[in-house]
């Protein structure tokens, strides 16, 4: 058993990435995260590592950039205003396939919107808030345990595919306290990195890192390459959770702090004598379309919940395509669904009422 | 038979793309000779930016990035602090450097981060075909002022040298300029004095080249020449502007 430690959120983030071998961090002050920061602050130079603060958010990006093109582990977080700014980096991360996880405890927006937690930037994080065909590996833990997993997780599925991993939270998550238990040696895995600017020492050829390609069908050519990258991930490295699902009536769709309160919507749900079930997505990109398919066959109905307009909705209307009925419970602006309003939605679905 | 005159073996064997009469070419080799004289290529990663010198890793040797619209000194300040024993360079126009990166640079040279910055000054966007930038000169006719830059409107030109020279944390700034032998001989020192300030671990250090856009000026090379002793050098005036 390893080293068991209360921790806030973002410093379970920051302790995950220092385990990882990420010693280089570049960001910019933003609530609810600014606590990765202080963290690294206080613990990089102990181990002759860099924090730097940047000048603005798009500064902090474009030094992500630099330093995982050296093929160095890299990291940045911010909030949502902050990862609006970093968009034009993100592009440029994913154009030229350089690895970095991004820390997004997403806030609600839009504009500066404000400090509590919400779920609005799915659409950002998932279909590319920068410009470009282009897709990063979101992956939205649950718990703190799970932000401590998911970080150390995150570095080697962006190594392991040259592409920027998000770690999607939200400000509870963020800001909240756990017990997380930390492994005594971490599973990294550290691919070769042949392709990093390093100073060729007159050894090989020389190394470049670029996006841009002005020959169309290169540039053609350069997207198909980064889709088959993309077909592979979302092959390899969908992750979900099925929760009490194996004879649910209904099936509820949740991720990060909402599929927290789902779960106790099921146990109540059941003191009703409703058989309600958990699809819980952990990785938000790829989405997990093979989850569906093992549920919806003994399953009569979906609910979604979001803390937003109803973003991820999409994609779960994508993949129960229109097989079923999906129903939708959003929350704004900071606002935090209430587990009563769901089980009355639950109890008008049963056809009955309370 | 001796070999008297070659290409720098930091410049690859290429042709380069720059228009007829333009100083790009005269400043990459510059460049590339202080890489060669210093002996430090092998273990140089340069930033290209945005701008006619987008893709100047098809000309430069070393390891290189192409870096976003004016970040490049965000970008090597990444590589340099994760590879503080490699050298680094960014080679920046105008529009890139004085526009649209002016955070970077100024708080890259407040940090004193140790990199070298090549700043070509053109007094013109080139690549998106010859607009108004930060330097261009009052009266200056450009396609964005096709009545002449006019301070009441557009605002003046931006000495950047002078602007990054009051902070403490640059080693090294000097202006030079690319209009004749004599000054090209100047502005070969500067550059290979900058990177000297880096491999001493010094800090920041930028040469600003006074540089020509025949093109886009809509002049001849002889004439773009002229333009940057009789009109530029006035607003621009040369020489080292910090050293410690």
């Amino acid at each position: 058993m390893g080293q068991r430690m209360l921790m806030k959120g973002n410093e379970a983030i920051a302790e995950a990435a220092i385990r990882a071998g990420c010693i280089h961090y570049f960001g910019y002050p933003i609530t609810p995260q600014t606590e990765i920061a202080h963290y690294m602050a206080k613990k990089l130079p102990k181990v002759n590592g860099v924090f730097l603060q940047a000048e603005s958010e798009v500064a902090a990006i474009n030094m992500v950039y630099g330093a995982g093109s050296t093929g160095t582990r890299v990291m940045t977080s911010s909030s949502s205003p902050g990862i609006s700014l970093k968009q034009e980096g993100l592009s440029y991360l994913a154009g030229a396939q350089v690895p970095a996880v991004v820390v997004n405890i997403v806030r609600a927006g839009p504009g500066l919107g404000g400090i509590q937690p919400s779920q609005s930037d799915y659409f950002q994080s998932c279909k590319g808030g920068g410009h470009g065909d282009y897709r990063q590996i979101v992956l939205a833990p649950s718990s703190v345990q799970e932000l401590y997993e998911l970080t150390v997780e995150a570095f080697n599925l962006s190594d392991k595919y040259r592409i920027v991993t998000i770690i999607q939270g939200d400000g509870i998550l963020g800001q909240m306290m756990e017990v997380v238990e930390f492994r005594d040696t971490e599973p990294i895995e550290r691919p070769e990195t042949p392709w990093a600017v390093t100073g060729h020492e007159n050894k090989r050829a020389q190394n470049v890192i670029t996006s841009i390609h002005l020959n169309p069908a290169v540039l053609e050519q350069w997207n198909r390459n980064l889709q088959e990258k993309y077909n592979l991930i979302k092959e390899k490295e969908t992750r979900y959770e099925l929760y009490n699902t194996d004879d649910s009536d209904i099936i509820i769709v949740a991720y990060g702090t909402v599929a927290r309160i789902a779960k106790s919507v099921i146990e109540k749900a059941k003191e009703e004598g409703f058989n309600v079930g958990l699809l819980r997505p952990i990785t938000l990109w790829p989405f997990p379309q093979e989850a569906f398919e093992k549920v919806i066959d003994r399953t009569k109905a979906f609910i979604t919940v979001e803390m937003s307009a109803g973003q991820m909705l999409e994609d779960v209307k994508l993949s129960v395509n229109g097989r079923r009925p999906v129903y939708f419970h959003g929350r704004m602006g900071g606002m935090v669904p209430e587990r009563d309003d769901i089980l009355k939605l639950i109890r008008d679905i049963y056809g009955k009422s309370a | 038979m001796a070999i008297v005159f070659q290409k720098p073996k930091a410049l690859k064997d290429t042709a380069f793309h720059y228009c007829p009469g333009c100083t790009h070419g005269i400043a990459h080799r510059l460049v590339a000779e202080a890489l060669d004289e210093l002996d430090i290529e092998g273990k140089t990663i340069g930033i290209a930016s945005v701008g006619c010198s987008y893709n100047s890793y098809d000309y430069f040797a070393c390891d290189m990035i192409q870096a976003p619209h004016g970040r490049a000194p965000a970008v090597a300040t990444g590589v340099k602090r994760s590879k503080p024993d490699n050298i680094v360079f960014t080679y920046q126009g105008d529009g890139d450097l004085a526009a649209i990166g002016t955070a970077e640079i100024i708080h890259a040279a407040a940090r004193g981060e140790n990199i070298t910055v090549i700043f070509i000054n053109n007094t013109i966007y080139g690549m998106t075909s010859g607009q108004m930038a930060p330097t261009t000169l009052l009266n200056q006719y450009t396609t964005t002022t096709p009545y002449g830059r006019i301070a009441d409107h557009h605002g003046f030109p931006i000495n950047v040298s002078e602007v990054l020279a009051v902070l403490d944390g640059p080693a090294y700034i000097e202006r030079a300029s690319l209009h004749d032998v004599k000054h090209i001989k100047k502005a070969k020192e500067a550059i290979k004095k900058a990177f000297t300030m880096q491999i001493m671990k010094k800090g920041f250090s930028m040469v600003e080249l006074l540089s020509t856009c025949p093109t886009n000026w809509g002049l001849n090379p002889v004439e773009a020449l002229n333009r940057i002793k009789n009109e530029m050098i006035p607003q621009y005036p040369l020489g080292v502007f910090k050293e410690r």
